[in-house]
């Protein structure tokens, strides 16, 4: 009875979801405010209906009622409470539900708190939200429906990929979609202003929270996605540039070239049209994420066995929704007229500066991760670019971009002038120098790349402050009017210099564990000892335990240093009892100077073990850097004018002469 | 400035940045893209030992031994022609005799020398380059991930 109740549901989802495509767009566009009010109660019962459905999967999954396929496939009764409640978003079907609950969500926001929102807007944003809504369930009920039953109950389930069953994964997807979705906020703003012919600082103002919002989501859940694959696949690496690594990071360029254009839109009421593109590029890039996940197109550490129909289903999808808004944006873009000038050295020039280097470097992902999909199409024989190619590329792009990225926040909007600014960064020049040198001195051997990354990141980190220290007066008014000017720093100023210092901490890490890693490969037989970079392995052999639902092989390595003992480590093998598949759980100890990794792998015929040690140096400064990026982010969220509402429109007419505005264009 | 001289800076250094991603693009291309072959486009086009490749096909029953020294040496079949390949390093957890596999390396001495074995998350899961190989060699067996991946699940070797 659950699993139909969650059907019904899904089903009556669909048939409000059509009715809010269709009459609030009619009315907003006839000043019919009726029609136009249906939007509310229409997405908070299509919310309220999905959350049942979800209910009802969720339901299905804890009391393990294998009469459904979708809980026969990825569950098992002897699976810990925790990994049934994951396994429903551990999967296509379940995943997907998720993923229209979070849109709906969104949607429901909307609706009960955009009361600022003009009536017109409000009833068109609402309307695209459902267009969306309306895709993803279509795709549900005809091609992936979770509450399909099965004929015969099995007696038990055939549980969920063992590789899954892990924390971090339980809490990535949800983190992940958050993001992907919240990204569908800022493009049915987009829409909705295409449709209206208007965007002006006020409209930049409601879309700003959503897309930070969804940025800060999906860069948590980015972090999340390498550090699981950092401990869990044993590999000793946090990215792979694997094609659904790239399908999570383009939405991420796209959006943060997103998030900082739309202070341009903001504040300077220019740069409207590429705005309006990033949302819509952002949001498809999000849909082409889940196309790339989900249809098993490429070959890929994360792609799971798949059905062709649903491949085909959301490239139909794709083709609408990208096709669809990129028409509506060449029909529609050139009736949005900027009013601001622009100079190339001010404030705005450097934000587009880094939308330019941000877009090139999401157009170069894309193209690294499909053009083995083209090639294949057209025949020209199977290729993988792997990660020398997106290295290649990525990494000279970004260089001069994070150089500018301490200069562009001196800059002042409108006409700034570049040697002031740049006789600012005088001491951090000095800083970046000695660092280099020292990043030289100590790693002597090690790649160039190295030098060049230690000295961006101390770049990065000394200009962001220097322009903190500018912004409050240290040093040159008394410190106590310095502490006020602290105190009464804008929020959303905090966020960005908290995000800027979060990127510099971040490629610290990532140029430690890229540059400096020390990985060591051999045979152990229980006493034999390895040094990989000046600590000592000792191998103490391995024993045979019990998980709740697995087996572990687990080995034990005693590190010391100069004969001090560091750590004790205990890499894991475990078997899964249902499955029978084996994962590997890294022994990792923590430092801020560096990881200790160990792997444990097959035991050969003389009692000795295969054994993988890394030193992964200042990897953790990594993880460091994404929290406290999506830290400032959310100080930026708290900022005043984005809880007390964005500002009436500036323009003299009221909502209900938009309509007209729009006609008349 | 004027208005348009300001354009036609944006224009240029739009330009310049298209084509310096667009040199970048084309210069790791040309080093770092890896083709997929098979065991028998391996025997049938020659391929040689200066460039790096991807090998796909089947783990050959019994054919894995451990060498000295953290190496694995197996066979890779197209149910046609057979490869000799050593591995130094850990294999994959789902990486088993008569699976399908994916190793990225070079030929040497008609061996291929692999210095990367490709893992999958899903052991239903057949790479498409695999089954493709297998279907061109002309053996393929109908084991079509597409279809019952599912009942295979349910009837494999667990």
């Amino acid at each position: 009875m659950t699993a139909e109740i969650g059907h019904f549901a899904l089903v009556l989802a669909l048939l409000i979801a059509v009715v809010q495509v269709t009459l609030p767009m009619i009315g907003a566009h006839r000043g019919n405010a009726a029609w136009m009010a249906v939007a509310k109660p229409a997405a908070l019962v299509q919310f309220g209906l999905i959350a049942l459905s979800f209910g009802c999967l969720m339901q299905l999954y804890v009391t393990s009622d294998f009469s459904v396929l979708n809980v026969v496939q990825n569950s098992h009764t002897a699976k810990p409470m925790i990994y049934k409640i994951a396994g429903v978003w551990a999967n296509h079907e379940g995943s997907l539900l998720l993923w229209v609950l979070i849109l709906t969500l969104f949607g429901s926001a909307v609706a009960a708190f955009g009361a600022n929102l003009p009536p017109a807007l409000k009833a068109r944003v609402l309307s695209v939200q459902a267009m969306i809504a309306v895709g993803f369930y279509l795709f549900m009920l005809l091609t992936s429906n979770p509450f399909e039953r099965v004929e015969v109950p099995p007696i038990n389930g055939q549980d969920l990929n063992p590789l899954l069953q892990d924390f971090g994964l339980a809490i990535h997807p949800p983190m992940l979609y958050l993001g992907y979705v919240g990204f569908s906020m800022a493009f049915s703003f987009a829409i909705a202003a295409l449709i209206e012919g208007r965007v002006d600082a006020a409209w930049a103002r409601w879309v700003r929270p959503w897309t930070l919002a969804a940025w800060c989501f999906l860069t948590g859940g980015i972090a999340l996605g390498s550090w699981w694959a950092y401990y869990e696949l044993g590999w000793g690496g946090w990215w792979f540039w694997d094609p659904v690594e790239n399908a999570s990071f383009m939405p991420w360029l796209a959006g943060t070239a997103l998030l900082h254009s739309s202070t341009v839109v903001e504040k300077r009421d220019t740069l409207k049209g590429w705005t309006i593109l990033l949302a819509i590029v952002a949001f498809s890039l999000s849909l082409l994420g889940t196309f790339l996940v989900r249809s098993g197109v490429l070959t890929s550490v994360h792609t799971f066995a798949t059905d062709p129909a649903r491949g085909v289903f959301i490239l139909g999808l794709l083709i609408v929704v990208i096709g669809g808004s990129l028409a509506l944006f060449a029909w529609r873009a050139p009736a949005l007229v900027s009013t601001g000038v622009f100079q190339p050295i001010s404030r705005e020039g450097a934000l587009l500066l880094n939308n330019l280097i941000m877009a090139t470097a999401a157009a170069a992902v894309l193209l690294g991760t499909l053009y083995p999909l083209l090639l294949d199409a057209i025949g020209g024989g199977k290729i993988s670019v792997g990660a020398p190619f997106f290295n290649a590329v990525f990494i000279p792009l970004m260089m001069p971009m994070i150089a500018a990225m301490a200069v562009g926040p001196m800059l002042s909007w409108k006409r700034a002038d570049l040697i002031p600014a740049l006789s600012r960064l005088k001491a951090a020049a000095v800083v970046t120098a000695a660092a280099m040198f020292a990043a030289w001195a100590i790693m002597t051997d090690g790649p160039v790349m190295g030098v060049i990354g230690a000295g961006l990141a101390t770049w990065l980190f000394a200009g962001t402050l220097i322009e903190l220290a500018g912004r409050i007066r240290l040093f040159k008014v008394p410190l106590r009017e310095s502490l006020s000017r602290l105190r009464r720093t804008p929020r959303a100023s905090w966020g960005m210099t908290i995000a800027h210092l979060g990127v510099a901490v971040a490629i610290t890490g990532i140029t430690g564990a890229g540059s400096w890693q020390v990985e060591s490969i051999q045979v152990m037989k229980p006493g034999d000892t390895v040094t990989v970079a000046g600590y000592d392995f000792t191998f103490d052999g391995a024993r045979a335990g019990q998980g709740p639902n697995y087996s572990i092989i687990s080995g034990t390595f005693r590190v010391s240093r100069n004969g001090e003992p560091v750590v004790t480590l205990e890499p894991e093998k475990r078997i899964y009892n249902v499955s029978k598949r084996p994962t590997t759980e890294a022994g990792i100890h923590t430092m801020i100077s560096g990881d200790l990794y160990a792997v444990i792998g097959d035991k050969g015929e003389d009692g000795a073990y295969v054994t993988r040690l890394y030193f992964n140096p200042l990897v953790v400064w990594m993880w460091a850097g994404a929290i406290i990026m999506v830290s400032g982010g959310l100080i930026s969220l708290t900022d005043r004018r984005h809880r007390i509402g964005a500002p009436a429109r500036r323009r003299a007419q009221g909502p209900a002469s938009v309509p007209q505005a729009a006609a008349a264009e | 400035m004027k208005r348009k001289h300001k354009r036609l800076t944006f224009v240029v250094i739009s330009l310049a940045l298209l084509g310096a991603a667009s040199a970048l693009i084309m210069n790791a291309f040309e080093d770092n893209i890896v083709f997929f072959h098979s065991p028998t486009d391996i025997i049938e086009k020659k391929i040689g030992e200066d460039r790096r490749f991807r090998l796909g096909g089947l783990v050959e029953e019994g054919s894995v031994r451990k060498a000295g020294g953290a190496v694995t040496i197996f066979r890779v079949t197209d149910l046609k022609e057979t490869i000799a390949v050593s591995y130094k390093g850990l294999l994959p957890d789902l990486f088993r005799e008569g699976q399908g596999v994916v190793a990225e390396g070079r030929l040497k001495g008609g061996i291929f020398i692999a210095d990367e074995v490709l893992a999958k998350h899903d052991e239903t899961y057949m790479p498409p380059e695999v089954a493709e190989a297998l279907k061109k060699s002309g053996k393929w067996q109908g084991q079509d991930k597409d279809k019952n991946g599912a009942s295979k699940k349910s009837k494999g070797a667990y």
